[in-house]
């Protein structure tokens, strides 16, 4: 058995974060796409780059803010506190709010240039067919966009699976709680013990090959239809 | 439906950088209105202010009197009982041309059906098409496909965006008798934009012609045409589109026999049957005067007819007069020192020779 008990429990714990960080992501991430891509306003640019900087920013940086923030003294820390919840890092769902932003670009980006390359045409041609924004975003958008769409739930998913710098700093290392799979690469090697390392390494390479590999096989097939069939 | 008969009213100001468009517009609420004008004249930003795809503060419009858009109120695209049709096809990719008529039907607004899903795959010679998808149609097939799905939304009025624009010369020709169908089948106003003399002349029955944001001139196509005092030029020439219907036939000569309201004249049968409506376009240069009737002329169609007024021309060597026949207008240009040498006063009996009658 190359997998420890802690190992699988932090396997399973990673797929709990990465898949909750995921839905939220879709639900969240989507208004702020199409906002990106359909409004005319000025604060635009700003929330885009706001939105793309975790992309940029080290980890780290990233962590230590969140960790001042939902800390005991930071502003959100005392309204998680004056909520009655305590507060959030060290926690599980210190954990997820942390991968939100962590994960968020890559969520959001490849929703907004989907809606990019689909235009405000689809969307326009529907509301002249009676169908309200629901209507739209369900039946004509989302098909329109799908591939955009799975892009953002695999790179949102692979991604919280894969972060290090944030875990470590806003989560710390509690077993069942926040030791996910790349702290507990970490911790092995620490040890020595580079069988265990060797075995949760390359799992996690594998896993992110077949993934990719299934992003890449789902959008070839669906390649077509996201065009709008015409120039 | 009471109000179904109440004019279409269009009060809109809109301004942008370079850009500013002045329309107040009362139309009639049934027949086809083309939007005419060269491109920049906003024509297109128009209907879209109409259909709501467009928002700007200070536009009011009202469709048989229900009102869409006002001062403080605007009813979202969603809500409008519109169909469009827009300059590319916008079929849904993702749906066959089946699937994209479902899509309409489904969402068809209440009321009185404007036809069903058999007259329009009928009408718009879908049969074949159905189960392709959009990548697998031609851009006239596409379009086609998408001018039923705005017929199956079951609209009150249709706004159609240049729909034959993006297409080339060939399948304009293959589109254009299904939109004369569709004028002929079809009882809801159709708002039509283009920049196309030939579209016009086939098509409108009303006809605003706009220039540079402003609205130079609106009504019914006959009179509008054969005014003395409008700058309008349908393509290379001035000259009056006439209503008619086919009459008779002349075999020997291969002759059909086109009756007017009190005018009749012949042109050259080319097999439609009897009883059916004609549209003929007589242009200015293809008519000239006599004040006698040519027994030893050539011309087919010697018309008594009056003259109601002249004007002269861009070029001062040449006259536009404008003549009564039966009751209709038609125009002829003439040199100017015939105009003079002629004589002409209003009212005067004069012989009309028209060299060439189309028939579109």
């Amino acid at each position: 058995m190359p997998f420890s008990d802690a190992d699988l429990q932090a396997i399973w714990l990673t797929l709990k974060l990465a898949a909750t960080v995921t839905a939220l992501l879709l639900i969240f991430g989507t208004p702020i796409a199409w906002w990106l891509a359909y409004s005319r306003s000025h604060w635009r640019r700003v929330v885009h780059a706001v939105v793309a900087l975790p992309l940029i920013l080290p980890p780290s940086v990233l962590g230590f803010y969140l960790l001042l923030a939902l800390g005991p003294k930071g502003p959100i820390g005392a309204l998680t506190q004056g909520l009655g919840l305590g507060t959030l890092p060290f926690t599980f769902a210190g954990l997820v709010v942390a991968s939100l932003l962590y994960s968020l670009p890559f969520v959001v980006q490849p929703i907004h240039n989907a809606l990019l390359t689909l235009g405000p045409r689809p969307a326009e041609a529907a509301a002249t067919l009676h169908a309200g924004p629901w209507d739209t975003f369900w039946h004509v958008i989302l098909p329109l966009a799908r591939p955009g769409f799975l892009t953002a739930a695999v790179l949102g998913f692979a991604h919280t699976v894969g972060e290090f710098g944030v875990v470590l700093m806003i989560g710390g290392n509690i077993p069942g709680v926040t030791q996910v799979i790349s702290v507990q690469i970490y911790q092995h090697v620490e040890a020595l013990d580079y069988t265990r390392a060797h075995a949760l390494s390359l799992t996690m390479i594998v896993f992110s090959f077949v993934v990719l590999l299934a992003l890449y096989s789902l959008n070839r097939t669906t390649d077509a239809p996201t065009r709008m069939g015409e120039r | 439906m009471s109000n179904a008969l109440l004019p279409l009213k269009i009060n809109a100001h809109l301004e942008r950088p370079g850009f500013r468009l002045q329309a107040r517009l009362e139309l009639p609420p049934r027949g086809v209105t083309v939007f005419f004008g060269p491109s920049g004249s906003g024509k297109t930003t128009l209907l879209r202010v109409i259909a709501g795809l467009e928002r700007w503060p200070e536009v009011e419009v009202s469709i048989h009197g229900e009102a869409w858009q006002t001062p403080d109120y605007f009813r979202p695209v969603h809500q409008r009982s519109l169909g469009f049709v827009f300059q590319e096809a916008s079929l849904f990719a993702h749906l066959t041309a089946r699937q994209n008529l479902v899509f309409a039907l489904r969402r068809a607004h209440t009321g009185p059906a404007l036809c069903d899903w058999q007259q329009v795959v009928t009408l718009l010679g879908l049969e074949d098409l159905l189960d392709r998808r959009p990548d697998q149609l031609s851009g006239g097939e596409r379009q086609r496909v998408a001018i039923a799905r705005a017929l199956l939304v079951n609209p009150r009025i249709l706004l159609m965006d240049e729909p034959l624009a993006s297409l080339d010369e060939a399948r304009k020709q293959e589109i254009l008798p299904y939109l004369e169908r569709l004028k002929q089948a079809v009882d809801r106003p159709i708002l039509y934009v283009s920049h196309s003399p030939t579209e016009v002349a086939r098509l409108a029955d009303h006809l605003v012609f706009l220039d540079n944001g402003q609205i130079k001139a609106s009504g019914p196509i006959e009179p509008l045409l054969s005014d003395l005092n409008l700058p309008i030029r349908l393509g290379e020439d001035a000259g009056a589109v006439l209503p008619g219907q086919i009459t008779g036939r002349d075999a020997q000569w291969h002759l059909a026999h086109i009756s007017l309201q009190g005018a009749s004249l012949w042109v050259k049968d080319q097999g439609a049957d009897v009883g059916t409506a004609v549209r003929l376009r007589i242009l200015a240069r293809d008519v000239s005067l006599a004040l006698t009737p040519a027994d030893d002329s050539s011309i087919l169609n010697i018309l008594e007819a009056t003259v109601q007024g002249w004007k002269v021309d861009a070029h001062p060597a040449l006259t536009l007069v404008q003549l009564q026949l039966g009751a209709h207008s038609i125009l002829t240009r003439v040199s100017t020192q015939s105009a003079s040498r002629l004589g002409l006063t209003v009212g005067q009996r004069v012989w009309a020779q028209i060299k060439s009658v189309a028939i579109l």
